[in-house]
């Protein structure tokens, strides 16, 4: 090291300053490029999209300040409300996917000969694309020859244009959505089991736990973790939902199935018009909505960050 | 282990289980395997109303048909176009992310790693007019390298927090040994954590490949003609142009699938090690 300082000295003041500061400059070099991109296309558009939502824009044209005159006009807004509903309808059923991963998962652990390929085709619509999956169910429900739809006709005579009729539309495309949902969840269970202390469970037998009991008292508390991500991914998903609604109905039949960040596509992108600041006001609904949850999950993580050191 | 095994329950349960597992894996895949028939019926099959039996011959002619008579093959092309770049760029980027962020105890280390998280998880359409509006000042509008830019930045929130969780888990002695050494920190990135990151780095790519090769509504956004539109977009354009050419649309679908299923299988150990990241710890 010696030596080479005294080579050339312009080089060595650059060098010791950097030696002297290099575990400060490092990180700073380390995360320039990922922060700055990321800044530029996630965190920087929050904010614009909020700003945008007070302006009336078309997306060439001025911008006009009309205050919350937006919110106020989403306020009266049906479409707003019918997006609202589907929104919370997903929510909620969208959770059957934690349960049905789990039942799922439970029946699988086991270790006879080729249950592996079987957990992989059991996870298999997960790796499918949306498109596709929205696809295979139109497909499915497809008035006069989808399965679903003679299967309809035998079970209750009247058979049903699922994805046509504006009263079970919505329960359609979810139904489609958890199929690859499911599939998530069980993969996250099938890991969870996998560590599921053998120790506790050997004790649990003892003391005459068995099936119910055992899930609920022994493994359940065990899965912790694993439910935690199961319902953070369950939550995102069902309020991310577009590609399904898009591929499958485009929002009918008249605009039934309509969720949020379709609605807000629709406003500010589609043939309807291009109203930026209206569906930026509808993105901003949907973020706070988002929002709720995201602090929930944050808030848990950071703790469990503070305690794990 | 639990439930307890069928190879200890009796023979009753033992045959049940074994019956009851491809019974359930065929209700599971019903739609999809009812697809996969679909797309080997040919046309005149489904005129005739042979909807369910078997087809009268394998037409592998569907397949043919596809990639003869509508732009798919160069949807695939754009696909890989906009999927590969962006598997490297999001990993690289999140290598020195997570990286900065295990190793150094500066004092906003945990509110950029949460920026990230947190990022990671807002609905696509509060970043979509100000991103579609940057990209066309960019000039990138409708060119696959807008939508490899976008992907790359926002992947990286879920990369970092990967990479970061993944490195923190290291042994941190063999770090400190070095500096101990006199190595700088660029060489201890280089020569010491990078080698150990490599199952991370096998496991985000093969995760980031499927997200963004199904990815949908940022190919709707950011590009418009065949000449840059990804297959998911793709095929949901050729969808209204094959009304009710059930056999061409399943076909399609299912090449449009093939590449991420296939990685999947030949991945699956990392798919799943980063699918599960979290699912096990605490």
């Amino acid at each position: 090291m010696a030596n080479s300082a005294t080579i050339a000295l312009p080089d060595v003041r650059t060098t010791t300053y950097w030696r002297r500061n290099q575990r400060k400059l490092a990180p700073v070099l380390f995360l320039a490029p990922g922060v700055l991109m990321f800044l530029v296309y996630v965190i920087a558009p929050i904010f614009q999209s909020i700003w945008i939502s007070f302006y009336d824009w078309d997306g060439i044209g001025a911008k006009t300040w009309i205050g919350i005159g937006n919110y106020v006009e989403l306020f009266d807004d049906d479409a707003f409300y019918t997006s609202l509903q589907n929104n919370i309808l997903w929510l909620v059923l969208y959770m059957l996917a934690v349960p049905a991963g789990l039942f799922i998962a439970i029946f699988l652990n086991q270790t006879v000969t080729g249950i592996r390929i079987y957990k992989s085709l059991f996870f298999f619509p997960f790796v499918i694309s949306q498109v596709v999956v929205g696809l295979i169910f139109s497909w499915f429900y497809a008035p006069g020859f989808g399965l679903f739809y003679l299967f309809l006709e035998e079970v209750i005579g009247t058979p049903i244009a699922i994805l046509a009729d504006e009263r079970f539309v919505t329960y359609g495309i979810i139904a489609a959505g958890l199929w690859p949902q499911i599939a998530y969840c069980m993969i996250l269970y099938l890991t969870g089991l996998n560590n599921v202390s053998p120790d506790q469970i050997e004790a649990g037998r003892l003391d005459g736990a068995k099936g119910w009991r055992m899930l609920w008292h022994v493994i359940l508390p065990q899965l912790k973790p694993a439910t935690f991500i199961a319902v953070v991914v369950t939550v995102i998903g069902a309020l991310r939902s577009f590609d399904l609604v898009s591929i499958m109905t485009d929002g009918g039949p008249y605009g039934s199935s309509r969720v949020l960040s379709f609605y807000m596509y629709e406003q500010a992108l589609s043939e309807y018009g291009f109203r930026m600041g209206y569906g930026a006001a509808i993105a901003v609904v949907l973020f706070a909505i988002m929002m709720v949850f995201i602090s929930g999950f944050i808030w848990r993580m950071v703790r469990d960050e503070r305690s794990g050191g | 282990m639990f439930p307890a095994p069928v190879e200890r329950a009796s023979p009753i349960i033992r045959y049940g289980y074994q019956i009851a597992l491809p019974v359930a894996l065929v209700l599971w895949l019903l739609p999809l395997l009812g697809v996969a028939v679909t797309s080997l019926k040919p046309t005149g099959d489904l005129a005739a109303g042979n909807y369910f039996g078997l087809p009268s011959h394998i037409a592998f002619e569907n397949y043919a048909d596809v990639f003869r008579n509508s732009l798919i093959g160069q949807y695939i092309l754009n696909s890989f176009k906009v999927t590969i770049p962006t598997v490297i760029g999001a990993v690289a980027l999140s290598c020195l992310t997570g990286f900065a962020l295990a190793v150094y105890n500066f004092r906003s280390n945990l509110i950029v790693f949460f920026m990230f998280v947190a990022g990671n998880f807002v609905p696509f359409q509060i970043l979509m007019v100000p991103v579609r509006e940057l990209t066309l000042r960019l000039g990138m509008y409708d060119t696959t390298a807008g939508l490899v830019c976008f992907h790359i930045a926002f992947q990286t929130g879920f990369c970092t927090l990967f990479m970061r969780n993944f490195i923190k888990a290291l042994p941190h002695e063999l770090i400190e040994s070095a500096r101990v050494e006199g190595v700088s920190e660029f060489r201890i990135f280089r020569y010491i954590v990078l080698p150990l990151m490599r199952p991370a780095i096998a496991a985000l790519a093969v995760l980031i490949f499927t997200f963004i090769w199904n990815d949908y509504f940022w190919a709707t956004v950011l590009v418009q003609g065949s000449h840059a539109l990804p297959v998911t977009a793709g095929l949901y354009a050729l969808n209204g142009q094959w009304i009710a050419a059930w056999n061409l649309v399943s076909a399609g679908s299912i090449v449009a699938a093939l590449p991420p299923v296939l990685m999947f299988f030949l991945m699956q150990r990392h798919f799943i090690a980063g699918l599960t990241l979290g699912a096990t710890k605490g």
